[in-house]
């Protein structure tokens, strides 16, 4: 039953945000002397079980070329992409052509195009925004309905990246699968039968989350209506009052945003 | 017959080539340990094909893969100010070379999928061209290099330094990070050997009701899940659930299909991910970077794909791998 403490090591190391590499070297060494291994039979099967999944990290063999196409405008042309899809759709609508987009470049191998500092804060947020704008009539939304649609963007990569990239066989999730069954479990596992099973999977998340995207139209459009009602009630109390050009406290009051002195 | 060693020493010798150049990349102010770190991961890569033959002891790779986690681990690997393109001549070259650039890009799947799929029928003088059992590897190799022939091609790039440099430039953005998967694999290992995965079957045949298959698939999946919600990572979650439930229960017991049990299984650790603030890559770091009130903004958004998935990946296991 002792050897159980290695996982424990595993599972505390990284719930304390230890540096995942020295939690995997100290739990390997615990639990191999736990297991009443000797420390050469220790180095001996972290010689052996590396030699043998190596196939895991050939993916830096593809870093060559991604770079080279990188420093050549790679993700500059795939935002020029997204560009053309979302000048005349809803908020849900545009999200969810940009989920499709994502799950088919990860499955192919491009991961790198996509992410929150590539694609979500120049791209993806702005646009979600501006469909949400236009349905608002132009003016800028509440800071409730803002953070809602910000945090569906970037939902939305997540999503299609962690549920497209496994289609891919040389992703490092499917080469890990492969190199620790075959190096501990002996047998033999191709990365492409294990890349097919990963499809069923990215179909039904993207009926899931275009479904919930496609519903969040709907839902935008009802708090933007309330809090619209509410800061024009909020306003008629503060004529009543007699205190004119003061225009309530709008929700969006304070937001640190670019597009926020518009409604004034 | 082209073998899937040569194909390791290739990334190896890629290793050191990058290597060599980080030890004079003066903007590195960790240069000589960063170029420690990748030097020796590519000597072990090509140490390790005896070690597979048995012609040469393991033990020695065992120590150089501790010195790998010590000079990752004690942050002595860093990144340098790679000399690359300006966001504005990024967008320049973007116009100018348009959809062409993913065409490159694109030769990497599609030469892997062709070499996965139809190798076996590919033979010189009788034996097969690929060495059997290594398509798929070889696929990925043989695409990565036809693509960078391609891609200097498209792009008009003569000097093989430059991709080179580039690729430098994302192995040090990435760091160790990228060892991570390998050193996993490598701790699954060592609780095989130490007998972690028998311990942990017993715990788990006592605890589940005997040929319960139902049962059993929810508990991995829902394990990988609750696992990498706690690590905040589901590679580290992989090993230890599999060890545990997948391969002693799901596979040798029940006979699941092995590539559908994990591979699915892996996506049901991927749903933990998009519910915990743990992993602050996907999760926290983009709250931050769209400046969110609401740092669990994006996870508030992902909790009802990520429940509505983990169902999904369950009954996908449960109806079609066995």
């Amino acid at each position: 039953m002792i050897v159980l403490l290695g996982v424990l090591v595993v599972v505390l190391g990284f719930a304390t945000r230890r540096n995942p590499l020295l939690v995997v070297g100290v739990a390997g060494i615990v639990t191999g002397l736990l297991g009443k291994l000797s420390p050469v039979e220790i180095l001996g099967t972290f010689g052996e079980s590396f030699a043998s999944s190596r196939s895991v990290t050939i993916f830096a063999i593809t870093l060559p070329v991604i770079g080279l196409l990188e420093r050549n405008g790679l993700q500059q042309q795939a935002r020029t992409l997204i560009g053309k899809l979302g000048t005349k759709l809803t908020t849900g609508r545009f999200l969810t052509l940009y989920l499709l987009l994502r799950q088919v470049t990860a499955a192919v191998g491009l991961q790198t195009i996509g992410g929150p500092a590539q694609s979500v804060r120049p791209m993806i947020a702005p646009m979600a925004e501006a469909a949400a704008e236009r349905h608002n009539q132009g003016r800028p939304l509440p800071e409730k309905v803002r953070e809602k649609v910000r945090s569906h963007a970037a939902g939305t990569d997540n999503v299609g990246l962690f549920f497209g990239e496994d289609c891919f066989l040389a992703i490092g999730s499917i080469l890990l699968i492969t190199g620790l069954v075959n190096s501990t479990y002996h047998t033999h596992l191709e990365p492409l039968h294990l890349a097919l099973w990963a499809i069923p999977s990215a179909v039904c998340a993207f009926l899931i989350h275009g479904g919930r995207l496609l519903r969040l139209d709907r839902t935008l459009e009802r708090e933007l209506v309330t809090a619209n009602a509410r800061m024009t009630v909020e306003r008629e109390d503060a004529l009543e009052r007699g205190v004119p050009g003061q225009s309530g406290p709008g929700p969006d009051r304070s937001a640190p945003s670019e597009e926020g002195g518009a409604a004034k | 017959m082209i073998k899937s060693e040569w194909f390791f020493w290739l990334v190896g010798a890629v290793f050191i080539a990058m290597a060599a150049q980080m030890v004079f990349d003066r903007t590195n102010p960790k240069r000589h340990g960063t170029a420690a770190f990748w030097g020796l991961l590519g000597i072990c890569f090509i140490y390790s094909t005896w070690v597979n033959e048995k012609t040469l002891p393991a033990e020695p790779l065992g120590v150089a893969v501790l010195a790998l986690i010590c000079l990752g681990g004690f942050n002595l690997t860093g990144k340098g100010k790679p000399d690359t393109t300006s966001e504005s001549e990024r967008t320049r070259l973007a116009a100018r070379f348009g959809g062409k650039l993913f065409i490159p890009a694109l030769t990497i799947p599609l030469v892997a999928m062709v070499c996965a799929v139809f190798a076996d029928k590919w033979k010189i003088g009788g034996r097969p061209l690929l060495e059997e059992g290594s398509e798929t590897i070889l696929g990925l190799g043989l695409g990565a290099v036809l693509a960078l022939g391609v891609g200097m091609w498209v792009l008009r790039e003569r000097r093989a330094a430059v991709p080179l440099h580039a690729g430098r430039g994302l192995l040090e953005s990435m760091g160790w990070a990228l060892l991570l998967p390998q050193l996993l694999a490598v701790l699954g290992a060592i609780f095989q050997a130490a007998g972690v995965g028998t311990q942990v079957r017993k715990i788990t045949e006592s605890v589940l009701p005997d040929g319960q298959k139902l049962a059993a698939v929810v508990l991995y999946c829902v394990g990988m899940a609750v696992f990498t919600m706690i690590m905040g990572n589901a590679f580290a979650a992989f090993p230890v659930m599999t060890a545990a439930v997948g391969w002693p229960v799901l596979i040798e017991q029940m006979n699941g299909n092995p590539a559908a049990v994990l591979a699915v299984g892996m996506l049901a650790g991927f749903c933990g991910t998009l519910c915990t603030p743990m992993a602050a890559n996907f999760n926290l770091v983009p709250a931050a970077l769209l400046e969110l009130k609401d740092q669990y903004g994006p996870i508030k958004a992902q909790v009802p794909t990520a429940g509505a998935m983990l169902a999904c990946n369950i009954f996908i296991i449960y109806l079609f791998a066995f």
